[in-house]
C-alpha cells in the first residue's frame, strides 16, 4: 500500500466509487422491465439464491426493483444537483458583483435556509404537480442557497485580489474578468459542492416520495418501495425494506466519499499531499 | 499636462477614523521621475492607489491633465506596479495569458526586460519575484500608459536585477515621456534614479 502515495490512492478510490455508481445506474436502466414484471407463482419469497433480495407480494424481484429505484434516484440526483449548482453559481456571482442584488439574494438565501428542507421540497413538489417534474423542481430549487453562499464569499474575496483589480485597470472588460479570473478559481468549489449535493438530493427525493408527495406509485423508486414495504413489515417480510434501505444508504455514502475525495484532490491546501 | 493630487485626504472606510493621508499635494509631469520617500505606514501605497484610481480620496481630488481619471472599461493612463508581483498575476494562468491580458505587448519591451520566451508557458509559482515583476512592467507599459507608479517595486530584488529594471525604466521614461513616481525607502536609489525628490509629510 505504501507504493502508492496519498494522491494516487485518493484517485483510485475516487475512480472505484465512480465506477460502482455508474454500474448501478446502468444496471438499473436495464432492469426496468424486470422490475415491473409480476409473477404470482413466486409471491413473498424470502431472500435466497434464486432471488437475492427476495420478492414482494406481487412476485416482483426486489433486486431488480432496488436497482431500478437507485438508478432513478441517481438520475434525479444528477439532474437536480446540476440545476441547483448552476443556480448557485449564477446567483452567487451576481450577488457578489452587485450590492443591490446582494441585499435581495442574501435575504432569499436566509429565507430558504430558514425553512426546513423537507417541507420546502414537499411544497414545491406539490406546486409543480408531483411526479418527476415536481420532485426535480422541489429538490433543485431548495438546495442552492448553501452553495450560493459559499460562492458569494469566494467571489467577494477574489474581487479584492490585486490581479483582478489590476486587470480592470488595464482595461479588461468586466465579463472577461469573470470568465478568466473568477470562474477558474470557483470551479473546485462548484464541482465539490455539486457532488456533495448528490446525497442530499437522493435522500430528499426518497423521503418526499416516501411521504407521498413525490413520484407516482407505479414507478420503481426507492421512496415508493420503502413506503409500500412499511405495510408488510409487521407481517414479518423484513427483506422488503431492509435491502432497498441499505442500498440507498450505500449509494449515499459512496457519493459522499466521491465528493470528499474530489475535494481533497482539488483543494489547494491538500492538492499536493 | 500632468498628474496631480490636490489637497488629497484619505481614510479607509469602515476601518477606524484615522486619516492615512491629510492634505497631500503632488504634481507629476510627463517625462519626470519623482522620488518620494517616507517611513513605513505613512500612506505611500495608499497614495499610489489613489493616483491610479484604485481608491477615491475622502477629500480633495486627483486630476489628469485637469480632468478626473477616466473610469469604466478603458485602459487607465496611470498604471501602478505593486510591491509584490506574486499577487498581481493570476496564479491559475500561464504568464502568457497574464502578459497579453490587455492586448499585444511590444516585442521590444520583452527583449529590453530580458523576458525569455520559454517563461511565457510557465505558471507564476515557477518564476521568481524579479522575473514576475518584469512581466508586470511589460504588461503595464501598454500604448495608453503615460504615468507609472512604482511602489517599492524593486525592494525585494537583488542588486543586479534592480539595476537592470531601473535602467530600463529610465530609458523608457525618456523615450516616450513617461512620468515615473518612485516610492522607496532607499535614498541612494531615489537620488540616482529621480530628477526630483519629495517627502511625504503629514500622518501621525
Amino acid at each position: 500500500m505504501n507504493a502508492l502515495n496519498r494522491r494516487q490512492r485518493t484517485r483510485l478510490l475516487l475512480l472505484a466509487a465512480g465506477a460502482v455508481l455508474l454500474a448501478v445506474t446502468l444496471a438499473g436502466m436495464l432492469c426496468r422491465e424486470r422490475a415491473m414484471e409480476t409473477d404470482f407463482s413466486r409471491v413473498n419469497l424470502a431472500p435466497g439464491l434464486s432471488c437475492l433480495f427476495g420478492t414482494d407480494w406481487m412476485g416482483r424481484d426486489m433486486l431488480a426493483r432496488t436497482l431500478a429505484g437507485l438508478s432513478l434516484s441517481i438520475r434525479i440526483g444528477a439532474l437536480t444537483a446540476c440545476v441547483s449548482a448552476a443556480i448557485a453559481l449564477a446567483l452567487g456571482v451576481v450577488s457578489a458583483l452587485s450590492r443591490a442584488a446582494d441585499a435581495l439574494l442574501s435575504w432569499l438565501m436566509d429565507l430558504f435556509l430558514g425553512i426546513p428542507h423537507i417541507l420546502l421540497v414537499m411544497l414545491i413538489s406539490l406546486a409543480f404537480g408531483r411526479g418527476f417534474v415536481g420532485v426535480a423542481a422541489g429538490v433543485s430549487l431548495s438546495h442552492w442557497p448553501s452553495l450560493a453562499r459559499v460562492i458569494r464569499g469566494e467571489v467577494l474575496q477574489l474581487r479584492q485580489a490585486v490581479y483582478v483589480q489590476t486587470a480592470r485597470k488595464l482595461g479588461v472588460s468586466r465579463l472577461r474578468v469573470v470568465r478568466r479570473h473568477l470562474l477558474p478559481h470557483l470551479l473546485p468549489q462548484v464541482l465539490t459542492g455539486l457532488i456533495l449535493q448528490f446525497p442530499h438530493a437522493i435522500l430528499h427525493e426518497a423521503s418526499v416520495t416516501f411521504l407521498g408527495f413525490g413520484l407516482s406509485s407505479e414507478q420503481p423508486a426507492i421512496g415508493v418501495i420503502l413506503s409500500e414495504s412499511m405495510r408488510y413489515l409487521t407481517t414479518g417480510r423484513w427483506w422488503l425494506a431492509l435491502f432497498p434501505g441499505l442500498a440507498l444508504v450505500g449509494v449515499v455514502l459512496l457519493f459522499a466519499a466521491v465528493g470528499e475525495h474530489l475535494r481533497r484532490l482539488l483543494s489547494p491546501s491538500s492538492a499536493h499531499q | 499636462m500632468s498628474l496631480e493630487a490636490r489637497g488629497v485626504s484619505f481614510r479607509y472606510p469602515r476601518r477606524g477614523r484615522r486619516m492615512i493621508l491629510e492634505g497631500v499635494d503632488l504634481r507629476l509631469e510627463p517625462g519626470e521621475r519623482l522620488g518620494l520617500s517616507a517611513p513605513s505606514g505613512r500612506g505611500k501605497t495608499t497614495l499610489c492607489k489613489l493616483l491610479a484610481g484604485y481608491e477615491r480620496p475622502t477629500r480633495g481630488e486627483i486630476r489628469l491633465d485637469g480632468n478626473p481619471l477616466p473610469g469604466g472599461g478603458a485602459p487607465c493612463p496611470v498604471q501602478m506596479l505593486w510591491q509584490h508581483p506574486e499577487s498581481a498575476v493570476d496564479p491559475l494562468l500561464p504568464l502568457r495569458e497574464s502578459l497579453y491580458e490587455a492586448g499585444p505587448v511590444e516585442e521590444r519591451l520583452l527583449e529590453a526586460l530580458q523576458i525569455r520566451p520559454d517563461w511565457l508557458r510557465r505558471y507564476p509559482q515557477e518564476l521568481s519575484g524579479g522575473e514576475l515583476q518584469r512581466f508586470c512592467i511589460a504588461r503595464a507599459l501598454g500604448p495608453a500608459t503615460r504615468y507609472l507608479l512604482c511602489d517599492e517595486s524593486t525592494a525585494m530584488l537583488d542588486a543586479i536585477t534592480q539595476a537592470q529594471i531601473w535602467r530600463f525604466l529610465m530609458e523608457e521614461s525618456g523615450r516616450r515621456g513617461l512620468g515615473l513616481l518612485v516610492l522607496s525607502h532607499d535614498r541612494a536609489l531615489v537620488e540616482r534614479v529621480c530628477t526630483r525628490t519629495a517627502e511625504l509629510g503629514g500622518g501621525p
